[in-house]
Parts: C-alpha cells; sequence; structure tokens
C-alpha cells in the first residue's frame, strides 16, 4: 500500500485494485457526494435554463432562436470558436512541444507564461488586446495603414479566443507528450522512418486523444467565452456580433425566455460538438488501439 | 446495499450543511441603495450628506450601501431577490419592470414629485478638442465621412436615449416618422463600433481614439472631464436633445421585510431637498430644483428638450416598437444594404 502512495502513480489506479483499502473513504459517499454536487453546481442550473424556455410556445420559440441577427451570431460564434480551435491545435502542440523536449533558459517561464490566459479576468484579456490592435495601438498603428483590421471586426473576435483558447491545448497534450517512450522513435529512426513518418506514425496516434480532448475544451470555450470578446468585436449587428452578446441583449430587454431560448441553442449545438468529438476520440483508439 | 444509501444520505447532508452554513445573515441598520453604473460618484457625495443629515434631524445612526451594475442588470437582481431598499436608475422602464414583478408600487411614479425623478439628464455630444469635424446638430452626424461612436440601443439606456434622441429630433423639426427613420438609418450607417454601455462607449472613443463624436449623457462629460483632464473633448449642445429621467422608487418587498420603509423615504426625500440637488448638479445631472438650475447655468446650457412621451408614447412604448426584436432598430441592421 506504501508503495502506491509514494509512487506517483495515478490515483485512478488505487481504486482499480479490487477489494483493496481506497484512499478517500467508501464509494456509497463518494458516489453521493459527486452526484450531489453535480446536480447543485451544474444540473439544477440548467434545468432551471430549460423550465425558463418552457414558457415560450414553439413558434415563439422557433422566432426566437433564428431571428437574422441570431443567426449571424451563431454563424460568428461557432466559426471563429472553430477556427481559433483550430489554430490553437497547430501552435498549441508546437508549444507544447517546445516545453517538453528542449532545454533552453526562461523555460520555467514560458511554461508559466501558458497559463496566463486561464488566471487572466478574460475583460482584462480583451481590453489589453483591443489596446494593442486598435487603430491607436502598438500593432494597430502599423497594421492599419497596410489595411489589416484586426480590432473591431470578426478577425478580432478570433484573435481573443485564440488567446483564451490556448491554454486548453497545451496543459493537455504536455504530459501525454511527456510520458510518449523515446525509445518508440529511436526505434522508428533505426528501422529507417523518415521525421515525417515518426511524427505520423508513432507520435500523432499517440497524442491525438489529447490533442482532440484539448481541441474540444477549447472549441467548447470560445463558444461560451464573452469578456475577452465583447471589447474587441465592435459588437455590430449582422457582423461581429456573438450569440452571448445576444443573449445579454435580451436579458437587457427583460426577455428571459427568448433570451435562455438562444441559451439552449447553444448548449445543444455545443453538445453534438462535443459528442461529435468525442466520438471521433473513441473510434481514433479502437483504430489505434492507443488507451489513454 | 442499505449501508451503501445512508452514506449516500450522509453526503448530501454533509454538503447541504456547508452550503448552508455560507449564509450569512442581514443587517438591519444599513440602506441598500441599487443604482447603476454612472451614478456611482454621485451617490458617493449623496450618501455622506444624507447620513450627516439624518443624524443631525432624527439622531440615529445610519450607513448607505450601494450596489451598482447596469440599470436593467441592477433591476434584474433586485427583482431576483437581492435586497435594496431603494433603486435609482437611469430609465423608467427598468422601474417599471419591478412594479409588473410586484416589487416595487404599481405608482410608483406618483409617489414623489417630477415622475419619481429628482433629476434629469439629456444626450449631447462629445468632439475632440476644437471640434475639427464642426459638429454641431444632429444633421452632421449623418455627413459622409463623420464616425458616430454610440451605445447598443439593445444594451444599454445610454444607447437607447441617443437613438431615441436623433429620432425625435427629426420629428421636433415637423418631420414624419419615416423620414425619422430614415435619417436614423443614415446616421448608423456612420457607426463604426457599437458599445455595449456607457462606459464602453467613452473607453473606445477617448482611449481607442475611434470615432469624431461620441453620444452619450450630459452628466458623462463630468466624469470624461475628471478622468482624461479637461480639454480633451468639447461638449455640442444641439439645437433640441431628449429629457431623460434618472428615477426613483422605494422597493417595497425589501422595506416591508426589513422595516425601512421611514428611511428608505426619506433617504429619497433628501434628494429633492436643496442640497440633494446642488450635489446633482456638482455631477452634472440636471436638478428639478428652478431655483439650483438656474445657479449651474453655464453648465446646464439651455437647449429645446422633448420628453419620450411627445414622440415615442413612453418608454416602454418606444421599447416596443423601436428596440424590441424585429423592431426598428433590428430593421436597420438587417434589411438587405
Amino acid at each position: 500500500m506504501a508503495a502506491v502512495i509514494s509512487a506517483a502513480a495515478p490515483l485512478a489506479a488505487v481504486g482499480g485494485a479490487r477489494g483493496a483499502k481506497r484512499v478517500l473513504p467508501g464509494f456509497g459517499l463518494t458516489l453521493g457526494y459527486t452526484l450531489f454536487y453535480l446536480s447543485v453546481i451544474v444540473l439544477i442550473p440548467l434545468s432551471a435554463l430549460f423550465f425558463k424556455t418552457f414558457t415560450l410556445t414553439w413558434e415563439q420559440f422557433w422566432s426566437a432562436v433564428t431571428g437574422p441577427r441570431v443567426l449571424a451570431s451563431y454563424r460568428l460564434t461557432f466559426g471563429a470558436s472553430l477556427f481559433a480551435a483550430v489554430v490553437n491545435l497547430v501552435f498549441g502542440l508546437l508549444v507544447a512541444w517546445v516545453l517538453v523536449r528542449y532545454k533552453f533558459p526562461g523555460k520555467k517561464i514560458v511554461d508559466a507564461l501558458v497559463d496566463l490566459p486561464f488566471a487572466l479576468p478574460t475583460a482584462v484579456a480583451g481590453i489589453s488586446l483591443t489596446a494593442l490592435l486598435a487603430g491607436n495601438g502598438w500593432l494597430g498603428q502599423y497594421l492599419e495603414p497596410m489595411g489589416i483590421k484586426l480590432a473591431f471586426t470578426p478577425a478580432g473576435v478570433v484573435i481573443a479566443l485564440i488567446f483564451i483558447g490556448l491554454p486548453f491545448v497545451v496543459r493537455t497534450v504536455q504530459p501525454v507528450l511527456e510520458d510518449a517512450e523515446k525509445e518508440l522513435e529511436e526505434a522508428a529512426t533505426s528501422l529507417g522512418a523518415t521525421r515525417f513518418q515518426i511524427f505520423y506514425k508513432v507520435i500523432l496516434p499517440h497524442i491525438l486523444p489529447a490533442l482532440m480532448t484539448g481541441f474540444a475544451m477549447a472549441f467548447a470555450r470560445g463558444i461560451g467565452e464573452y469578456g475577452s470578446v465583447i471589447f474587441i468585436a465592435g459588437n455590430m449587428p449582422m457582423i461581429s456580433e456573438i450569440t452571448p452578446l445576444i443573449i445579454i441583449g435580451k436579458l437587457e430587454q427583460y426577455d428571459y425566455a427568448g433570451a435562455t431560448a438562444v441559451a439552449v441553442v447553444m448548449l445543444f449545438f455545443s453538445f453534438v460538438l462535443l459528442l461529435v468529438i468525442n466520438a471521433l476520440q473513441a473510434w481514433q483508439r479502437s483504430r489505434t488501439g492507443t488507451k489513454s | 446495499m442499505k449501508n451503501n444509501i445512508a452514506s449516500l444520505l450522509a453526503g448530501a447532508l454533509l454538503a447541504a450543511s456547508v452550503v448552508g452554513s455560507g449564509l450569512a445573515s442581514a443587517q438591519t441598520t444599513t440602506l441598500l441603495n441599487g443604482s447603476y453604473d454612472v451614478a456611482r460618484e454621485f451617490y458617493k457625495d449623496y450618501n455622506a450628506a444624507f447620513v450627516a443629515n439624518y443624524k443631525k434631524t432624527t439622531g440615529k445612526d445610519v450607513k448607505i450601501d450601494q450596489s451598482h451594475a447596469g440599470s436593467s442588470a441592477i433591476a434584474r437582481s433586485v427583482a431576483e431577490g437581492l435586497d435594496a431598499d431603494v433603486v435609482t436608475m437611469n430609465t423608467s422602464t427598468d422601474i417599471d419592470f419591478l412594479a409588473d414583478k410586484g416589487v416595487v408600487a404599481k405608482d410608483w411614479n406618483k409617489k414623489f414629485p417630477g415622475n419619481a425623478s429628482p433629476t434629469t439628464s439629456t444626450m449631447l455630444f462629445l468632439t475632440r478638442n476644437g471640434n475639427p469635424k464642426g459638429i454641431k446638430d444632429w444633421d452632421d452626424l449623418i455627413k459622409p465621412g463623420v464616425q458616430v461612436v454610440v451605445v447598443n440601443p439593445k444594451t444599454g439606456g445610454n444607447g437607447r436615449y441617443a437613438y431615441l434622441g436623433a429620432w425625435g429630433h427629426v420629428r421636433a423639426k415637423g418631420g414624419t416618422d419615416a423620414q425619422a427613420a430614415e435619417f436614423v438609418a443614415k446616421l448608423y450607417k456612420n457607426v463604426p463600433v457599437l458599445a455595449s454601455g456607457g462606459r464602453a462607449a467613452t473607453t473606445t472613443f477617448l482611449q481607442r481614439n475611434i470615432g469624431d463624436v461620441l453620444i452619450t449623457f450630459e452628466s458623462e462629460v463630468v466624469s470624461i472631464n475628471r478622468e482624461f483632464g479637461e480639454g480633451k473633448v468639447d461638449a455640442v449642445y444641439p439645437s433640441t436633445s431628449v429629457l431623460a429621467e434618472n428615477p426613483v422608487a422605494v422597493v417595497e418587498r425589501t422595506v416591508a421585510k426589513k422595516g425601512t420603509g421611514e428611511l428608505a423615504k426619506a433617504y429619497l426625500d433628501y434628494l429633492y431637498s436643496d442640497e440633494g440637488q446642488e450635489i446633482a448638479a456638482k455631477h452634472a445631472l440636471r436638478p428639478r430644483s428652478e431655483a439650483v438650475l438656474k445657479r449651474h447655468a453655464d453648465v446646464f446650457k439651455p437647449i429645446k428638450l422633448f420628453t419620450v412621451e411627445e414622440y415615442f408614447g413612453g418608454l416602454a412604448q418606444a421599447q416596443k416598437v423601436h428596440f424590441n426584436d424585429g423592431g426598428q432598430f433590428d430593421k436597420l441592421y438587417t434589411a438587405p444594404k
């Protein structure tokens, strides 16, 4: 038992040992607490959301969630979140790779920097990004004369979402990459594999589930993001209004039911998308036999 | 199995007790004023004056707490149970909403003088120092090449009044609603950024240097001069503008529970006193008192003001026709360009 505790083995391994004494007391107690906690924190608030929309007739619901401005906002919110998550997928992997595979001065600082978007109030991020990219900002003053307008456009929304989504990919991929056995790559090299083959056939299958998880989390976060986007978007109807702003707008006119209706639509699509991503991961695992 | 259920229950009870102990008990000697963002500085000064006066006249100590957010955000939290004793807002729709919920009296606007609005404000223009684009009146805002910063009427009272000001200006000149709609459409074509609230608009205009003119409340001018230094902006008074009332009400639900009815009334009554009006004037809120208004004639330039009642049949009606989903404002942005 002592060996289990002192070893760095994940806690899950402890629970897996049948009949062994567990670190946390009893299955009943812990499950009871888990269910209670999930109900209070997640299920009850979400069901309140659904109950509010039940006050609408089907026609009212439909017209609340399919207005032209609302549709335009779905396109922006889901499109920008997807785009930002794809960018983070590529560059987050790169950051994780550099942090795991290289030693360089200031590495600890770079490692800590990755977490900043987690810790920063998102409104602060939005205001700083706007200050940077607006026409009179550090970067904006050089970009705008070249015709590159980022602040107050959909591009600004994407940038804000890339910023807040980065840590999700890096932090999910990093530990898996650390676990990856270098010997496998060495073996592949000795068998004559090219660099691309090693990446594609050895490394990628190993980290793909983590990568997809990070991607899904960054994507989901982007969909719900409000604070960082609101300052940089310009909030022009049909062009740069995100769906959370539509919801806030409906609340401002005391249209609770309409606001929750749009929220329910967002929730539904997010859930479907996350489900699809999870299914992809499961399929990937069954195909490669990677366990994680 | 029985054992499992018992421990499951124990877990739930344990959790419930943790949640329960987190609830604090309420204080009774304090008064909570639920108010809108921009009034924070005004009420800070006013509260100090009120507390001193209350002590002098009744010998009792009181403490005033403030809760600030966007006007309708505060209204929502009060409706959902925030124990504010009084609400002081910048649009009557927010208090009407509370009246609908039965939280304030149905006839709240009869309980105090002047539609229960001790102060008013109006919309005017702020241009960059020296007014380089020569903006004098509403008509200058639709000229090509003029960029106007304004709040989204969907998300802020400030934006709603700016929109109504523009619309009403056409009506005041004898125009029809159709002409007003055309004018407003042109104006919003000149808007590069729709800010989500009053302060966000100010930031966009002054810190991001976006736009040639900002449409905002008269009272915001004082804050801007204080925050950014005098002389950065010029205040431009258009020929006509909209009268914006700042209504107040006692939250009957709270005062019945806390027994603070008298204190709440005294707190709001004092807003109409000379001292209260004087403090309001200092914060560029137009006092109801003619005498105090006259004393500050240099700040409150004469301007022909029309009420929302006059051209829109009240704010509730304006909300329905112009700002609700599918209303006039939505049509501006969803019409094929």
